[in-house]
């Protein structure tokens, strides 16, 4: 039976870690589908797992009172969603919706915070990845703000 | 209010380089709620073919109301009547965009260095566009892709502000209906039952692909994408010198006299509109200027 370890150290947010890190995550992962429409994750839900897409489309997005979702983001192969598993009180922040068919790997928080807390080195790897992706969203996020293809004036 | 045609006299580009030479309006069309394409031809010569390079630009001449530099957006394999397509954000603009067929304006031009699109031949190539700067480089995806077989790998990177804003929208489904050509699309704001990418266009990069050692970049946009782009491509190990921008600054006379659209020790006009990135780097993010 083919392992998800090959999966994982093929995703660009695993690649070049080390085997033995690959081994010890691939423990806490598991295979998921999404339909379209179907929900990863709702905003202040227990934040209990980490995706990783392999394939297939997700928007995360805000819900306000009286007024339409607001999409903010959209993720699909390559890319990972969520950090709130990282930070107590472990709830997410957002709601991340499937736009699309959408295949993932959830990696369960609680094992991995276990993990991490074994294996300090281990920590630290997945910190630093975990650390370059909210400072690549944050600024993007920040360029998002700046609305630069308004009209000047609008 | 635009005067007839007769009021301009006729003459030879080259020769006569402030002198605009009376076009009419031949075709029009919306592209967006703010963009629009018009399709231009010689009062004196109708179909008669205009040649340009990609990535110049003409002076527009709304009659009696003032000139605005303009890129073709036309495609250059297939000579023809003169296409620009334009953003009414300004007097003159909004002017443009109320001619109708067979109404008359000024046309200097082309002018300005082009997209070196031969130094891509045998490369990847990467276009990056941000809003209305996809319509200076389409001439240069038609060129690449008109001589496909001289080119690596080639990927259309766009982002817009929203899916109402996606202009060229017949010209982007053409270009991702071919199996040889990565076209990724992204919009800053998206409304319900948006199924597409959202997110800034720097976002996207990372999904482009191409050899940082053997590529080019094209990109265009407003001055603050275009910074994060080239940052992006460094960061994917793009070279400076690989990459192009074009640059957009207020013009009077286009042919480097007056001095209106200095930019450090260049002059916009014809030292660009298009720049190497390496040779403007130094003063890309002086603000002053």
């Amino acid at each position: 039976m083919r392992t998800l370890e090959p999966t994982l150290a093929e995703h660009p947010f695993f690649r070049d870690l080390a085997e033995d890190y690959i081994r010890l995550c691939a423990g806490c992962a598991k295979n998921v589908v999404f339909k379209p429409g179907q929900y990863l994750l709702r905003e202040g839900h227990k934040a209990d797992q980490f995706f990783v897409l392999r394939a297939g489309r997700v928007q995360l997005q805000m819900e306000a009172p009286g007024r339409e979702p607001l999409t903010i983001q959209s993720f699909s192969e390559g890319d990972v969603i969520g950090w709130s598993w990282l930070v107590p009180p472990y709830r997410w922040a957002f709601d991340a919706k499937a736009v699309e068919a959408t295949r993932c790997l959830a990696l369960d928080g609680a094992c991995l915070r276990k993990k991490c807390e074994a294996n300090h080195d281990l920590g630290y790897e997945l910190f630093k990845r975990i650390a370059a992706m909210m400072e690549r969203r944050l600024h993007a996020t920040r360029l998002q703000i700046l609305d630069v293809y308004a009209a000047p004036g609008r | 209010m635009p005067r007839p045609a007769a009021d301009l006299r006729p003459a030879p580009l080259a020769a006569e380089p402030m002198l605009p030479r009376a076009f009419r309006v031949a075709a029009r069309r919306r592209e967006t709620h703010d963009v629009f394409t018009l399709e231009l031809e010689p009062a004196d010569a109708p179909g008669e073919a205009f040649a340009f390079e990609p990535g110049q630009f003409n002076m527009l001449y709304v009659l009696g109301a003032g000139e605005v530099p303009i890129s073709i957006s036309g495609d250059p394999t297939r000579p023809g009547r003169l296409m620009h397509t334009v953003r009414a954000v300004g007097g003159v603009t909004r002017l443009l965009e109320g001619l109708k067929k067979g109404d008359s304006l000024g046309v200097r031009g082309p002018y300005g260095a082009p997209w070196p699109v031969l130094d891509a031949e045998g490369r990847d190539v990467v276009v990056v566009a941000g809003g209305i700067g996809l319509a200076p480089l389409r001439p240069l995806i038609c060129q690449v892709l008109a001589r496909r077989d001289r080119f690596g790998r080639v990927s259309i990177v766009f982002g817009t502000r929203s899916p109402a804003d996606i202009l060229l929208a017949k010209d982007l489904e053409r270009w991702r209906s071919k199996f040889d050509v990565d076209v990724l699309l992204t919009v800053d704001h998206a409304p319900p039952g948006w199924r597409g990418h959202v997110g800034v266009v720097t976002a996207l990069l990372p999904r482009a692909a191409f050899d940082p050692a053997n590529a080019r970049a094209f990109v265009c946009g407003p001055e603050v994408m275009m910074r994060f782009t080239v940052q992006e491509l460094a960061h994917r190990g793009l070279p400076a010198a690989s990459v192009h921008v074009t640059m957009e600054r207020n013009m009077k006379c286009a042919i480097g006299l007056c001095g209106h659209c200095q930019y450090g020790p260049e002059f916009v006009c014809k030292d660009g509109p298009v720049f190497r990135f390496d040779r403007i780097e130094r003063i890309f993010g002086v603000r002053e200027l």
